[in-house]
């Protein structure tokens, strides 16, 4: 048998808080992000569909949290990130894009105003590039603060309901995108109304001595079921979101990626972003190639690499694929030469040396379940 | 008696008939499979060349031929149940019976008792 390919540095990896709970629990942990991180407890299927259907319980602490504070901060963001940040609300969070001179990504984020300051969430494996692209655009005055800080997600139709007795704040009043300082397992803590799975859920920031007891306490609920790195890949490529790495990097720029809601409307007329000249100009004449969903023909899987072509033509190349557990079929994302994008086209993806049948689809696989306010 | 590869392979020998599939240690450490790509019966095989490819739900991974030989029977049932695999590695999950070359080349490789000293230490 083949081994396995995970990125693995040569520096010793780092533990999050919940690390000898993930031992205790039979995870599997492998490198990630500069931690080892559980990729699966039972089975990556198992676990998908426990947080589609109920509720999964995911170590998200490698990722990294930092403060922006000081005059001009919201200003200063609007430089490193096409978002409207200016116009963001008390508690609102919002997913946008750190940009580069040629338009490319260096990482995607959330951020959310927390009265005068903001609170950042990067990929954790993008920590020390967004480190370093801060310090090159550093402004005066603003200050950037990473976080040691524990992040917890519980996600799927029931994670309101498991969540609710040990967080202050009424949950029912927080729609998508929104959050709340509160307390939570009884210390202050920030509870976002957000998450990468598609489902509805809160991501928990909370000091890492507490994180611990708020996981067991979570994990202890017959409704949560204990989720690693595995399935929250193919949960977030059903949901149609972009993975750093793969569909996102510092050469695929957000139009590309189509996710041009990143880039806040009165900043498209506006520009004044890092990276708005290109981007500017494909947003109007729009980009030589774009990120498109893919169904596959048969069962064989096509994954990340895979070259794409329209018959003898190269069309593109895959960018996240795999099987989706929902679907209960192989899906893919590619990013393809603008001419093949229309949903419908009929391209060829190359697998260890045989064409196999993809048609483009839209995005997402599977429909988001949120809570969107105004539906209720 | 079986034999075991240190590409977690098994291989049970009959006369010059081996059946061969993946070690249960093997299908733990690949998670859910969701596709058993088998060789064509009748392909020879040398030592070593990936002869099956597993596609757990995470990643494709190669299985190596763990002799010389010619695939005579795939096991269809993987084709409709590659969860067989999950279930049942060393027996009901088998991938390929091959005809050897060389049935004495099986002596060369570990036994059970080999093989989970070579898991211990890996």
């Amino acid at each position: 048998m083949g081994s396995e390919h995970t990125d693995s540095g040569d520096g010793a990896l780092r533990r999050t808080p919940l690390y000898d709970l993930h031992k205790a629990s039979g995870a599997r942990m492998v490198p990630f992000a500069g931690y080892e991180m559980p990729i699966q407890y039972t089975g990556i299927i198992a676990e998908h569909t426990a947080t589609r259907t109920s509720a999964g319980l995911f170590d998200v602490s490698h990722m990294g949290q930092a403060d922006v504070s000081g005059p001009g901060a919201a200003e200063w963001l609007e430089r490193i990130t096409p978002g409207n940040i200016t116009g963001l609300k008390d508690e609102i969070a919002r997913y946008t894009v750190v940009t580069n001179e040629n338009g490319g990504v260096v990482d995607d984020l959330i951020i959310t105003r927390l009265g005068d300051g903001f609170r950042l969430v990067v990929n954790g494996a993008r920590r020390d590039a967004v480190a370093a692209h801060i310090e090159k655009h550093t402004a005066s005055g603003v200050s950037v603060d990473f976080l040691d800080r524990a992040l917890i997600a519980l996600q799927g139709p029931q994670a309101e309901a498991v969540l609710a007795p040990h967080v202050a704040a009424d949950l029912a009043a927080l729609t998508f995108m929104t959050a709340v300082q509160t307390e939570a397992f009884g210390v202050p803590a920030l509870v976002s109304r957000c998450g990468y799975t598609g489902e509805d859920g809160f991501e928990l920031s909370l000091p890492p001595e507490v994180a611990p007891a708020a996981w067991a306490a979570l994990a202890a609920d017959p409704r949560v079921t204990e989720v690693g790195l595995g399935a929250r890949d193919t949960l977030r490529l059903e949901a149609g979101l972009c993975l750093y790495g793969q569909d996102l990097a510092e050469d695929i720029s957000p139009v590309e990626a189509g996710i041009v809601f990143a880039i806040g409307k009165r900043r498209r007329a506006e520009g004044g972003f890092i990276g708005a000249e290109p981007i500017l100009a494909e947003l109007e004449d729009g980009p030589a190639r774009q990120r498109v969903g893919l169904t596959v023909e048969g069962r064989v899987p096509v994954r990340a690499g895979a070259a794409l072509y329209q018959s003898e033509h190269t069309a593109g190349i895959v960018t996240s694929g795999g099987v989706g557990p929902t679907v209960g079929a192989p899906i893919a994302v590619g990013l393809v030469l603008s001419a093949c994008a229309e949903i419908g086209t009929k391209l060829e993806a190359d697998v260890r040396g045989k064409r196999i049948g993809v048609t483009v689809a839209a995005l997402p696989f599977v429909q988001p379940n949120v809570k969107r306010k105004g539906l209720l | 008696m079986k034999r075991y590869t240190e590409d977690h392979e098994w291989i049970d020998l009959a006369g010059d008939i081996a059946t061969v599939g993946i070690t249960a240690h093997a299908q733990e450490q690949l998670g859910d499979i969701t596709f058993v790509e088998l060789p064509e019966v009748g392909r020879t095989l040398a030592k070593g060349d990936a002869f099956a490819v597993v596609e757990s739900v995470k990643a494709a991974s190669d299985v190596y031929a763990p002799l010389d030989g010619e695939v005579t029977e795939v096991n269809a049932a993987l084709d409709e149940n590659p969860q067989l695999v999950n279930e049942a590695a060393e027996e009901g999950g088998w991938f390929a019976k091959i005809k050897l070359s060389d049935a004495a080349a099986v002596d060369a490789l570990m036994d059970k008792a080999a093989y989970d000293a070579f898991l211990a230490k890996s």
